[in-house]
């Protein structure tokens, strides 16, 4: 599940005014010629610095994101109210951490090593979507999840998986096909409380609410003006602008949870005459604060990967030499 | 169905599906994301094998989810090797390592059940089984051969383990009835092919295999009586169940 590609004010600051000085000028316009025709850039194949920079600084925030984003719905794995539910929730948060194996691989191929990325991650250097730093407090959250950040989650990524770079674009197209099942379950999770008992209904809501703002946040700040993003567009690693990837994802989804005679705790939410959603200032202040470090969850949630990390770090040290390998058939 | 019947799945479905819960804890905390996976994949087997166990006991589609979520903790037949939180990752591995060996074992007595929807689902179970087992040796024999640490802490988890994992072999009530019947063949026949079975991949692995005969099982949940782990495992799982009395579905 992943928002978009968030550049921090700093990392902006850090940007070069020239972004392609000293690039090989002739490279250069067959690297973006060739982009143009659609082609894929693959991992031996010549592209500029800033390509690579962006897009490991990309790829990477996508795959902080899975990681962190297993953990406020696994802290629901052990109290899943049924069968069905347990064997489907373990098996989405198991699929959550599969695409950040996934996409590790794919920035691996750009020159950056897992460790080096998850390093980035425990110590704060590296950003991940907002709204994993949302508390998951009831059952019904892990519905809006499934439903509603993956569902928003999947318009990003289908997006994306038509960018320029072969081993992201391939990693997310097979992403995008396990998320369409979670959808499914989350779905089938939030309907059963929709049509379920007074209390079940009213824990549903309850949830809307807390993760209507998380959710308009998700992907990013208006960056139409951006001459950031346009470079990032020309090269086909940025697809989309944040409002219309949101407004897509409002044009799928508000309708699907009013048609269950639900809605957002917001009044301006509505579409105007041109198809465009509008809505109340979501406080953007709140998405650079939680996005910086500073939301509800972010402390616990690099303090429970640490501990992963730190309790694991004999086991990974142990297997640096293997003095067996395992070369028996799977079949 | 039996009463010693009934006993005899009860208490194979419970241990599958606490074994499974406490492996499912491990999702997004194991020392590497593969390992993450891993445990996963293997919780969802437990959990999917108790299941079927359960509704193997009645017919009702409700009765295997009753079973799971408003069942008293005494009426449980788990042995404490089960309950016992997930712990450090040595402690979990060698765990899976001891456990999924005797149910792979165990299923494959079982094929031969005369009971024969016990015998049809064993055929299935076993073949899920052969990779897990193959996972646990893959690391125990890695780990034990590993590093100075490592090693020592395999073989500490296998010396703390190996009384808990005698407790899968713990007779139950109606046991008797289970082998003349040639349902299953009992659980001394498979502590023996269980011990044969372990034995040259802990000496592989470098680690010192103690003395069976010299160690105290640690029984008592084949008869309801349980660690003090259960009873918060229970009450953590049924949290939203407990919560909402009136829901029937979710």
């Amino acid at each position: 599940m992943y928002g978009n590609g968030y550049t921090s004010p700093e990392e902006t600051a850090k940007q070069k005014p020239d972004p392609l000085a000293g690039e090989d000028l002739q490279q250069l316009a067959l690297f973006e010629e060739r982009i143009t025709h659609g082609e894929k850039i693959e991992p031996q194949d010549w592209m500029p610095k800033e390509y690579r920079r962006q897009l490991i600084r990309m790829i990477e925030q996508h795959a902080h994101s899975e990681v962190i984003g297993a953990l406020p719905e696994g802290t629901w794995i052990t109290r899943a109210p049924s069968f069905k539910r347990k064997l489907a929730l373990i098996a989405k948060v198991q699929d959550e951490i599969g695409h950040a194996h996934l996409l590790y691989n794919a920035a691996e191929t750009l020159g950056k090593s897992r460790e080096a990325m998850i390093n980035d991650l425990l110590s704060g250097k590296s950003k991940y979507s907002n709204v994993f730093n949302y508390p998951a407090t009831t059952w019904a959250d892990v519905t809006v999840i499934g439903f509603l950040i993956d569902g928003a989650a999947i318009v990003n990524q289908v997006i994306n998986a038509k960018g320029s770079y072969g081993p992201y674009c391939r990693a997310l197209e097979r992403i995008c096909y396990e998320e369409s099942f979670h959808l499914k379950q989350g779905h089938d999770a939030l309907v059963h409380l929709a049509v379920g008992t007074k209390t079940q209904r009213a824990m549903l809501q309850d949830a809307l609410n807390r993760w209507y703002r998380p959710i308009i946040h998700f992907f990013g700040p208006s960056d139409k003006a951006s001459v950031h993003g346009t470079l990032l567009m020309k090269w086909k690693v940025k697809m989309a602008s944040n409002d219309d990837m949101r407004n897509q994802f409002l044009d799928q989804y508000v309708p699907k949870i009013r048609e269950l005679g639900l809605d957002f705790p917001d009044p301006k939410l509505n579409k105007n005459a041109e198809g465009i959603w509008e809505f109340s200032d979501p406080n953007w202040d709140e998405f650079f604060a939680t996005i910086n470090g500073n939301g509800p969850c972010n402390a616990e949630r690099l303090a429970v990967r640490r501990w992963a990390e730190e309790h694991g770090r004999w086991v990974r040290k142990a297997l640096m030499n293997p003095s067996q390998k395992q070369v028996l058939p799977l079949s | 169905m039996t009463p010693a019947l009934y006993n005899f799945i009860l208490k194979t479905a419970d241990d599958c599906f606490i074994l499974g819960h406490r492996n499912s804890e491990w999702t997004g905390f194991g020392p590497f994301m593969e390992e993450d996976i891993a445990f996963a994949s293997m919780a969802q087997d437990k959990i999917g094998h108790a299941w079927l166990l359960y509704k193997m006991l009645d017919e009702n589609p409700a009765a295997a989810e009753t079973l799971a979520f408003k069942r008293a903790e005494k009426d449980f037949k788990c042995c404490h090797f089960v309950e016992q939180p997930i712990g450090e990752y040595d402690f979990s591995l060698m765990r899976h390592f001891l456990f999924d060996h005797a149910d792979q074992l165990r299923y494959e007595m079982l094929m031969n059940s005369s009971f024969e929807p016990l015998a049809h689902f064993a055929k299935k179970f076993k073949g899920e089984l052969k990779y897990h087992t193959m996972h646990a040796d893959t690391f125990i024999l890695q780990l034990g051969n590993g590093n100075e640490e490592s090693k020592a802490r395999m073989q500490s988890a296998l010396n703390f383990c190996l009384p808990l994992a005698l407790g899968i072999f713990e007779a139950y009530e109606g046991e008797q009835e289970i082998i003349a019947q040639n349902i299953f063949a009992g659980e001394k026949v498979l502590q023996a092919k269980w011990v044969g079975k372990i034995s040259p991949i802990i000496k592989d692995a470098g680690l010192k295999m103690p003395d069976i005969n010299t160690l105290q099982a640690v029984n008592g949940g084949r008869h309801g009586f349980h660690s003090d782990y259960l009873q918060p495992l229970l009450k953590e799982m049924r949290e939203v169940v407990d919560a909402f009395p009136d829901a029937t579905e979710w």
